[in-house]
């Protein structure tokens, strides 16, 4: 039986959790104060993932870089392939919210999406 | 001289939503002053993700939750000037603000509501000994020069104070290709968001060093390296404990402080404590029809409560516009009495008559403070008593008073709001 | 070759090439650094002393009370800012009574005027955060506050405007005496000349021991300084000192002519002429010494600190003059306190000299007048509306704590000497002084300054060849 202390990072409140495993298998997960809590504890002592933000570049717009996000989590240990695969890319105004950046990033499965308006200049 | 009903100056999340409730509350003549290229304020800088969960049930990125509110600005056809610097507002409310095209201009409001938000305490302004080299930032501008400019402005970074913005860029700068050596920070407890020190600290290895601060800046034109010392309880260097970190870059989240230059020029009656207005229920300040919300206020740690807090301030305007606000009122003025553990009020005034139904009083406690309890008092009678596991300098909080409940009270002169350990 | 060569764009070499614009010759001034005013001329308490500190007969006493004189008018004909505040020199114990009278004394002979000891309660009348155990002061009415940047880069202008020229980022080496002529020998090749200035401040004394063999020897004396935000701006009016101690003139409290109050210096000799980092003690000493003086310092108000190194030489005296045994070689060395008082009368003495030796003319086309950057501030709604018409660059704020516009800093860039620095651009406009400390402005600064100089971002810098504010580009090192 093992017991792990983590601090869930699903909201701004940061309830403190403990998760309890046995053979590599969650049994029990307590101090989440919503359901989310309990998704990420599983999540996080099983196959921890990560949402990453960042900034690439933007051509032709009122501003030279659009700020961007992986439209879901991907797994904790490919953050630094994502953003390196952000790497020299550029994107013509005009962008909105939502527009797909980069399909399936670093092989996760998972989109960039803009996560600013940009218009053009 | 323009006229309008409403003139709101900044136009970030505060000035965005006070807009929006204003023009919903039924003003017409709206005017949003923003002295950036484009409205968002500060969130257009703040990529990452965490805000909107109250507000949305979302979490979005800042430029996002910007977004939804520009987006509301606009199909309500509020109208606004970019790029104007408001540099003054004298205390019948004529606003002085300038530009390119139109020079310098003036213009006479109804109401004002003040949305100006902070700006970041200085290397200056913590009297750090050393040189000065380039190389030093305040990490909203190190965050401004990566997010929007898109320059990197170093390769091998401490930081100073771990308050939300420094463990944010602790990442970001990560994330970018720099390398982040240490975050030093002088309380014995961090200043920021649990999960942020989580997923911007401890995901990258990044050490945290609580009861600690610079000492000394190395290089005499671009930084070559940051001593850190540990601090006693007096927060003074203990000699003896010196480390030196080669490094190119010092960031600094040493504290916000709410903008509040013009206001001061109008005569606003300033709180020492918050740096803001003083502001009634209302969120009226003492000239009457300027109201305050948002950061220039008092600093807020999450954007969803500076929309709500906006809102009310955009309501009151409005209220004040179509001379819907009771200034006849029977009940005194009473002031908000913070103590015990609590910094300040905001609002620090209520007047019960003029209250338009129960009013949220937020405020943030000195300390942390374990299994307290959150006690409201009126007069000497205790209406509250909520205990709460964890509260943190770090973390606003707020309670509720109810309208009835304060009529209710006979000469209600005091409102306490302290914390108790039973 | 050039006739003369000024080693030094500081306060003393700036003066003595103005003064010396205006005979027909040809000068050159040499800076190691990237702009004038750039080390002690930059880091100082701004005080244009009345004279009284000065001992009686010496050149220091002289030039110090003959720059005094100056000041006002030069400050109109160059548009540098300058108030006369006066001072008020403050003595805490009745036994310290007699040197604080012969401070006056001193201050008589040395021709200052208007000299008076007050007694407590006159004292508190004219500055009531004056300490209350003060038992008496001297009151000297002449004593001023300047803008030490304005003076510098003004008299820098308008040297250049009448035909001086500067060589930046070029550092003298050595220095070779030939017949008749010296050869410098810098990092950017060797200039001819038949007459050299030393005003190379901290390093005064190397390029005097080069030539001589009585020997100089300057030792950096620092002084680490507070300033404090506008909003203390009321605290006192006049400068405040201490009774001068074996250090110098202690630590004084002042307003400075842009609003601040300052408090500083300290006096900590250094062997590193390059030291100018302030320390904790050194700090802690300031604060410490300037509550003595006043009450209720609004120390916590404070925006900034930093330090400068004043030349100290040994015999504590301006070594100003031609070295015997290299006749056309010019000392303007050791030039510390009252040095920035002193300076426009050095440039007199100094082009003097160098007048009588070359046998100079006058030029006819000197130009004596110069006009600074243009401050919105203190413009009429009427200028100001003109202004921005003209330039809409004008109408668009950029330092907003000081209220700097891009059209003053535009000015600041293009103008004769102009700033290639953000420092440059600061000494020039204020832009970046103010209570944030440039954490608004520095990114659309840098923007600006790399557009009008046609270079990258990357390439603007603070002050100094290492002191780029941009490494890269985002996710370069990926």
């Amino acid at each position: 039986m093992e017991t792990i202390n983590l601090t869930c990072i699903g909201c701004p409140m940061g309830c403190p959790l403990t998760v309890t495993m046995e053979n590599g298998e969650v049994k029990d997960v307590t101090g989440n104060t919503c359901k989310r809590g309990d998704d990420y504890a599983r999540k996080e002592v099983t196959n921890p993932t990560r949402i990453v933000t960042s900034t690439v570049i933007c051509e032709g717009g009122k501003i030279d870089a659009v700020s961007v996000k992986t439209k879901s989590d991907i797994p904790k240990g490919k953050i630094f392939d994502v953003c390196s695969a952000l790497k020299g890319v550029s994107v013509p105004a005009p962008v909105k919210i939502g527009d797909v950046i980069i399909k399936d990033v670093a092989g996760t499965g998972v989109d960039i999406i803009a996560t600013k308006q940009v218009d053009k200049a | 001289m323009k006229a309008y009903d409403v003139i709101i100056i900044g136009g970030g999340p505060a000035g965005l939503a006070a807009a929006a409730s204003a023009r919903r509350n039924g003003v017409e003549s709206i005017l949003i002053l923003e002295r950036d290229r484009e409205l968002g304020g500060i969130l257009n800088q703040c990529i990452h993700n965490g805000f909107g969960l109250h507000t949305f049930k979302e979490e979005l990125t800042g430029p996002e939750y910007a977004r939804r509110f520009i987006d509301q600005v606009e199909e309500l056809g509020i109208e606004y000037k970019l790029n104007t610097m408001v540099m003054d507002i004298s205390a019948d409310k004529v606003i002085t603000a300038m530009n390119r095209e139109e020079g310098m201009f003036e213009l006479q409001a109804k109401a004002v509501i003040l949305a100006m938000g902070c700006r970041e305490r200085s290397k200056g302004a913590l009297n750090i000994p050393g040189y000065r080299p380039a190389g030093i930032y305040s990490a909203g501008t190190a965050q401004r020069l990566v997010n929007i400019e898109g320059f990197m402005p170093g390769r091998e970074v401490v930081i100073l104070g771990s308050g939300d913005i420094g463990l944010i860029m602790a990442r970001r700068m990560t994330f970018e290709g720099a390398k982040v050596k240490v975050v030093a920070e002088l309380m014995p407890y961090s200043g920021g968001l649990k999960r942020n020190i989580v997923q911007c600290l401890n995901d990258y290895d990044i050490p945290l060093k609580l009861s600690h601060t610079v000492v000394d800046i190395k290089g005499k034109e671009r930084v070559e390296g940051i001593t850190i010392a540990e601090v006693g309880p007096d927060r003074r260097p203990i000699p003896g404990t010196e480390e030196y970190y080669p490094c190119d870059t010092l960031l600094l989240s040493c504290g916000l402080i709410p903008e509040n230059d013009i206001s001061r020029g109008a005569g606003i009656e300033m709180s020492p404590i918050t740096s803001g207005a003083v502001v009634n229920e209302s969120l009226e300040t003492n000239i009457e029809g300027v109201f305050a919300c948002g950061n220039v206020l008092h600093v807020h740690d999450l954007v969803d409560f500076v929309s709500e807090e906006a809102a009310m301030a955009g309501k009151s305007a409005a209220d004040y516009v179509q001379g819907k606000i009771n200034r006849d009122t029977k009940t005194p003025d009473v002031k908000i009495v913070a103590t015990d553990g609590v910094r300040y009020t905001v609002p620090s005034v209520i007047n019960v008559d003029r209250m338009d139904g129960d009013s949220i009083v937020r405020f943030r406690v000195g300390d942390v403070y374990k299994n307290h309890y959150v006690s409201v008092y009126l007069n000497d009678e205790r209406v509250l008593h909520r205990k709460k596991q964890v509260m943190a300098p770090g973390e606003m909080e707020n309670v509720v008073l109810k309208k009835d409940q304060l009529a209710a009270v006979d000469g209600l002169n005091t409102i306490t709001v302290k914390l108790e350990e039973a | 070759m050039y006739d003369v060569v000024i080693i030094g764009a500081g306060v003393s070499g700036s003066a003595i090439a103005r003064e010396l614009s205006r005979y027909q010759v040809n000068a050159c001034v040499v800076e190691k650094a990237e702009d004038v005013c750039c080390g002690t001329s930059k880091a100082n308490s701004a005080i244009v002393h009345a004279g009284f500190d000065a001992e009686n007969g010496s050149l220091m006493a002289d030039l110090n009370v003959k720059g005094n004189l100056m000041m006002e008018d030069l400050s109109k004909e160059l548009d540098f800012s300058f108030r006369k505040n006066g001072s008020l020199v403050i003595c805490l114990h009745e036994e310290d009574r007699p040197n604080l009278e012969a401070l006056y004394e001193r201050g008589v002979k040395n021709g200052v005027k208007e000299l008076k000891i007050l007694e407590h309660d006159e004292v508190l009348a004219l500055e009531p955060n004056v300490t209350d155990d003060v038992v008496a002061a001297l009151y000297a009415p002449t004593g001023g506050i300047v803008c030490p940047f304005e003076l510098n880069i003004a008299m820098a202008e308008n040297a250049a405007t009448n035909g001086v020229e500067f060589r930046f980022n070029t550092e003298v080496r050595n220095i070779v005496k030939k017949d008749g002529s010296f050869e410098l020998v810098t990092n950017n090749g060797t200039i001819a000349t038949k007459c050299v200035v030393n005003a190379a401040g901290v390093y005064s004394d190397v390029f005097h021991n080069m030539m001589s063999s009585k020997k100089i020897h300057i030792t950096p004396r620092r002084g680490d300084y507070c300033l404090l935000d506008k909003t203390t701006g009321d605290f006192v009016d006049k400068t405040i000192f201490q009774l001068p101690g074996k250090y110098g003139k202690g630590v004084l409290v002042s307003p400075t002519i842009h609003g601040n109050t300052i408090v500083g210096p300290t006096a900590i000799d250094i062997e590193n002429k390059e030291g100018t980092n302030t320390t904790q003690e050194g700090i802690d000493e300031l604060i410490n010494k300037a509550g003595s003086t006043v009450k209720g310092l609004p120390i916590r108000q404070v925006i900034t600190s930093f330090a400068g190194l004043r030349a100290h030489e040994d015999n504590h005296e301006f070594v100003i003059g031609e070295v015997d045994e290299a006749p056309g070689f010019f000392d303007a060395a050791g030039i510390e306190s009252p040095g920035l008082t002193s300076s426009p009368a050095i440039g007199v003495l100094v082009a003097g000299m160098l007048k009588d030796k070359l046998n100079l003319q006058e030029d006819p086309n000197f130009v004596g007048t110069r006009k600074g950057v243009t401050h919105l501030n203190s413009c009429t709604k009427e200028e100001r509306d003109a202004l921005i018409k003209e330039n809409p660059a004008y109408g668009s704020i950029v330092c907003r704590c000081e209220m700097i516009t891009e059209g003053e800093i535009l000015d600041a860039i293009h103008r004769p000497l102009g700033a290639t620095t953000l420092d440059g651009i600061k000494r020039r406009t204020r832009a970046g002084m103010g209570r944030c400390q440039a954490g608004f402005c520095s990114p659309r600064q840098i923007e600006i300054l790399a557009r009008e100089l046609g270079v990258d971002q990357s390439e603007i810098r603070k002050s100094g060849r290492d002191s780029k504010f941009i490494v890269g580009t985002p996710k370069d090192r990926l």
